[in-house]
């Protein structure tokens, strides 16, 4: 509830730059001890070059996550996204039909699909009130029949070489750094307008109001229908994104995006996302996303057999969030 | 909130646990980059049923002496020495039958009577198929509803779809046999070991094919496979071991485990390593067929081990990830093993690299459907329909390079004289 | 005249306390049974098809019924599936084809589902964790341990076990004569006694369950032990089915998101405190006859894929458009 009053009020600047630094969200400190193990036993990794080469690597599940921290905030899930991760891959490799200049427009119509999905999610939970976790695990089904019945079950032609670079292709010849990727610039861009949309305007306070309770964010005015499906379209559109640069960095897959959406909500979860809503950072559920990923490198790096990785994930999602609960039970 | 911290110490010692576990084993991967057996063996530990580390880190040379171990125990319904032996004496045969229609030849058959299920035409063929859930499938599929559209006398194919699912292909098989429709039953089993119980059944119904993965049953006609995964395995690892100079880092990357076509074809490419000096093992991974998952894979190896020379894949639907990995790390390209997928083949000559392509052909998607027929006029077919098993090298590449199929579809479809080749496949 | 007698027979329905997914059963089986007459063999209504379409809900069916018990508490289990398959491996390793060992196999099995029954609702209840990350979290631990332990098909039943899976009764198949004997008594747990009420009490409201004296969290943790023995006895009937156990045998099957489907087409809310197992099976029954349909029609396995999606949506849709309050 405090939470509730303090965004209602708007705290002043200070206020709440004084409540961050009582509270470094455990996430950054567990993030930067990560990337230390994996710098200590990869020294490559602390080399710039390294760790942009891993940033690419992470770019596409950290956008996602950003995304999924939307819906996560107005309290539902979107089960949908590794499906338009796929859809995008094969849907992407068909439009392009093997002509590299076919690729701008492909990309639009990507985007756009992105936003029609996300808008039939939002309707099918704002409008026919079908929960979000059910209807977006239908969705999950619909898409992925959809892309693949559209394609035949395998990929039809090439992702061309234009549409890969975001995901792949680096911008050679910088000063201090030699190859600079694609991907960490769009990771930036949409790192920042996420950050931006969800923590300066007022959007976001509507949709924590939404997610915390929504009878009382209706009652102070909200437009809590629109603001639910606004969640929904951003993570499709985040998805869509993400399956871009995902495409671009693996090539045409029918693999791709599988089991993404349950990556991403432990990754928001371990950056302190409280699921059914109403709380949430879009840097620390990022840093959550990279995280993981760090931890799996890390794993890696051990040497660890591949099972042993899922055990270990499945430990400290579960920590990390009886960590959080336990702390803020304490606290009342 | 005792009882909370009670709780939470449940967990860290949980926790520490797994930690340990964990670290026992990465004991012996770090040994292992020193020695390719235990890198091995570290596998075969998963492989089998009890954690076998002590066994493997005692295992340092004697090789042979695995097969002896438990570690064989689960291995043996994967591993027969008389299939492997089978599979290398028949790489080298001449098969029989027309060369140009590999789809209708067959080596060392032994043919049997089927005058018991002759029948008048038309006829109703159906078909349980574990799924069309990869590439591999997808075209296979294709090239086997254009061989049922050659001949008139099939009348009904009726196609089940399991979708990768053991339980739902039981039910599948059993529906189809209940609806008393089918004259012929053709089974595709998603797994060997899952699928025996219920083509068991179908057998006292009617005439059973089984083609692509085997069954622990002899009860259908014929079954249907190329030569096998053995000599797929051995054919990879034999050009690695020919081709590479001095000590060579070797990255093997599987699929998954448990299908006995993968397993046969791990377990020939493990002998014939184990059984060379020059062949360090790094490391053996599973990457789940997902391109993302090798690149990242082998981008970690290089980062861990330098440089690796080359690459052994049991199936080769990632290699064009796993070559991409080497080009983002700015490496050189390392020996191959890939499979005649498009995407590869076309990779291979664009950058005139040293590879090997042995396959799994599509292609023996026609031949069940021929066999059917054989079945149902009553003539003889092959207790064991063993197909030819060509491998594409860097001699006859350019023979398979198709540049106007779609990059996941298979060199080896048999399927260029087809009606509605290519479009039906997805070319151009 | 039609809108009077059927508003009549929607109240008289409600009365009967038929769930209303059984309308949306019916619709399904009389619709599938027109379209493969039309399009199919025709074939729907023969014995042995419809014999073979109840097997086929026997698997989804048994562990549906524990989950619907986990989400009336307002909870979810996401660690089922691998919870099947840890039962199938267990089970089969055990008893290495052993007639003399079903028994210890079956009691291992079960005190295993039990524990880790009892974890899930320890982590939910005690350590507050959400239940869909706490048993996302038990399911990748359960995963992680299987993967490390067992990379095949290990072990085998012997054959007497398999009649769980392939024997019959007179012209009923044991399994599912299992499917309704689990569905008979999770019913009769849920509507008649008193832990059942205890359980939509705190589903309903777990404020007001507590403030009138309820021990919420052990109804809770009951519940998530309920499901894991389902998910036990589900795990032995794949394992009858397919000889052996393999980790793949449960997320393969999907049986944890189709679990949670089932139970929500079945009318169950995922906000707890409403539902129950009648309507749970009649969701598995709608699953198995569009699939017994899709396979008499020979639909394509991506269209199959995309109407099952639509029409989990269309189904859970028709009975919620209409609440007024906030779904997320």
């Amino acid at each position: 509830m405090s939470e509730l009053t303090t965004t209602n009020n708007g705290p002043s600047t200070w206020q709440r730059f004084a409540a961050r630094a009582r509270s470094v969200n455990p996430i950054y400190v567990i993030m930067i001890l990560l990337l230390l193990g994996v710098g200590y036993l990869n020294p490559r990794f602390l080399e710039v070059n390294g760790f942009l080469a891993f940033l690419r690597r992470a770019a596409p599940i950290m956008i996602l996550t950003a995304g999924q921290l939307y819906v996560l905030v107005s309290g539902g899930f979107d089960l949908s996204v590794g499906s338009i991760v796929t859809l995008v891959v094969i849907g992407g490799a068909l439009m392009i039909d093997n002509d590299p200049a076919n690729t701008w427009w492909v990309i639009l119509v990507l985007l756009a699909g992105g936003v029609v999905v996300g808008l039939v999610n939002g309707f099918i939970v704002a409008y026919l009130k079908v929960p979000s976790l059910i209807a977006t695990l239908g969705m999950l089904l619909v898409l992925r029949g959809a892309g693949l019945y559209w394609s035949g079950g395998a990929p039809r032609g090439y992702l061309t070489d234009n549409f890969r670079i975001f995901g792949r292709g680096n911008i050679e010849n910088l000063p201090l750094v030699d190859k600079f990727p694609y991907a960490v610039i769009v990771l930036a861009i949409v790192g920042i307008l996420a950050t931006y949309l969800f923590h300066r305007m007022v959007y976001g306070r509507q949709l924590l109001a939404l997610g915390d309770n929504p009878r009382a964010a209706k009652l102070s005015g909200v437009r809590t229908n629109r603001v639910r499906i606004l969640a929904f379209v951003i993570s499709a559109v985040s998805a869509v994104i993400a399956g871009i640069l995902l495409g671009g960095f693996s090539g045409v897959n029918i693999e791709a995006g599988t089991g993404l959406e349950l990556q991403a909500i432990s990754a928001a979860v371990l950056g302190g996302a409280v699921l059914l809503g109403g709380s949430g950072s879009v840097p620390a559920a990022m840093a959550g996303a990279l995280a993981l990923e760090l931890l799996f490198a890390l794993l890696n790096l051990l040497g660890l057999p591949k099972p042993l990785r899922d055990a270990v994930q499945g430990l400290i999602i579960i920590s990390a969030v009886a960590y959080a609960a336990l702390g803020t039970r304490r606290s009342k | 909130m005792l009882n909370k911290k009670w709780l939470l110490t449940l967990i860290a010692i949980l926790a520490l646990l797994l930690t340990l576990v964990a670290c026992s084993s990465s004991d012996t991967s770090d040994e292992t980059t020193a020695d390719e057996t235990v890198a091995e063996e570290t596998t075969d530990d998963e492989t089998m049923a009890e954690d076998q580390s002590d066994d493997a880190a005692m295992e340092e040379e004697s090789s042979g002496s695995a097969m002896d171990s438990e570690a064989a125990m689960v291995a043996d319904e994967f591993f027969s020495q008389e299939q492997y032996d089978r599979s290398m004496r028949q790489m080298t045969m001449e098969a029989e039958g027309p060369a140009d229609q590999p789809w209708i030849q067959m080596l060392e058959p032994e043919m049997i009577d089927t005058s018991e299920y002759a029948k008048e035409g038309p006829y109703t063929f159906c078909f349980s198929n574990a799924g069309v859930n990869n590439p591999w499938r997808v075209v296979g599929y294709t090239t086997m509803l254009a061989e049922v559209d050659l001949h008139p006398e099939i009348e009904e194919f009726i196609h089940v779809d399991a979708e990768g699912s053991d339980e739902k292909q039981i039910s599948d098989i059993a529906d189809l046999v209940a609806g008393g429709n089918c004259d012929v039953l053709i089974v595709s089993p998603n797994t060997t070991a899952a699928l025996t119980p219920a083509v068991e059944q179908a057998c006292e119904e009617l005439p059973v094919l089984v083609f692509d993965r085997g069954v622990f049953t002899e009860c259908p006609v014929s079954f249907i496979q190329p030569i096998g995964g053995y000599a797929f395995g051995q054919a990879g690892a034999q050009y690695i071991i020919d081709n590479c100079e001095g000590d060579c880092n070797v990255l093997a990357l599987r699929i998954l485990p448990g299908v006995d076509v993968l397993e046969e074809r791990w377990a020939a490419a493990k002998i014939a390593f184990e059984g060379a000096d020059n062949i360090n093992v790094v490391g053996v991974e599973f990457g789940d067929g997902d391109n993302a998952k090798v690149k990242s894979i082998v981008t970690d190896y290089l980062d861990r081990f330098g440089h690796i020379d080359a690459v052994w894949m049991d199936a080769g639907a990632t290699a064009v990830a796993a070559l991409e990995a080497f080009e983002d790390a700015g490496a050189d390209y390392p020996i191959i093993v890939g499979e005649d997928q498009q995407d590869f083949l076309v990779k291979w000559q664009e950058n005139g690299l040293s590879g090997i392509s042995p396959t799994f052909p599509t292609f023996q998607w026609r031949t069940p459907i021929i066999a059917g027929l054989h079945v149902m006029n009553g003539e003889e077919v092959p207790a064991v329909w063993r197909l030819p098993q060509p491998t594409i090298t860097n001699e006859n590449l350019d023979t398979y390079v198709q540049p106007n199929m779609p990059p996941l579809h298979y060199a080896m479809c048999g399927c260029e004289d087809m009606p509605g080749f290519p479009e039906n496949w997805g070319g151009q | 005249m039609t809108t009077v007698s059927l508003s009549n027979m929607q109240q008289r329905i409600r009365a009967s306390q038929i769930p209303p997914v059984y309308a949306i059963l019916v619709v399904v089986f009389v619709g599938a049974i027109i379209i493969d007459a039309i399009f199919g063999r025709g074939q729907m209504l023969s014995g042995p098809i419809l014999t073979n379409m109840v097997v086929r809900s026997v698997a989804l069916g048994i562990v549906a019924v524990g989950q619907t018990y986990v989400m009336i508490g307002a909870s979810i289990d996401l660690s089922v599936a691998f919870m099947i398959s840890v039962t199938a491996v267990l089970a089969s390793f055990v008893m290495q084809g052993d007639p003399n060992k079903v028994l210890i196999a079956v009691v291992i099995v079960f005190l295993v589902g039990i524990l880790i029954g009892l974890v899930n609702g320890l982590i939910i209840t005690k350590l507050k964790v959400n239940p869909f990350i706490a048993t996302l979290g038990v399911g990748l631990l359960l995963k992680g341990f299987l993967n490390a332990s067992f990379t095949n098909f290990v072990g085998a039943v012997p054959a007497s076990f398999q009649t769980l899976g392939y024997g019959e009764i007179g012209p009923i198949p044991v399994s599912i004569l299992m499917l309704l004997g689990v569905a008979l008594i999770g019913g009769f747990i849920l509507q008649r006694t008193r832990y059942g009420a205890h359980l939509y009490g705190v589903g309903g409201s777990e404020e007001v369950a507590r403030l009138s004296g309820l021990r919420t969290d052990r109804v809770l943790i009951m519940a998530h032990i309920i499901c894991a023995i389902t998910a036990v006895i589900s795990g032995l009937f794949i394992v009858s089915r397919l000889r052996s156990g393999a980790p793949w045998v449960g997320p393969d099957g999907l049986y944890d998101l189709e679990s949670i489907a089932a139970v929500v087409v079945g009318g169950t809310a995922l906000s707890g405190g409403k539902g129950g197992v009648a309507g749970t099976i009649a969701g598995v029954l709608i699953f198995a006859i569009l699939d017994t349909m899709f396979n008499q029609i020979g639909m394509d396995a991506f269209l199959k894929q995309f109407l099952r999606g639509a029409i989990i949506i269309l189904a859970v849709a028709s009975y919620t458009y209409r609440y007024k309050g906030e779904v997320a």
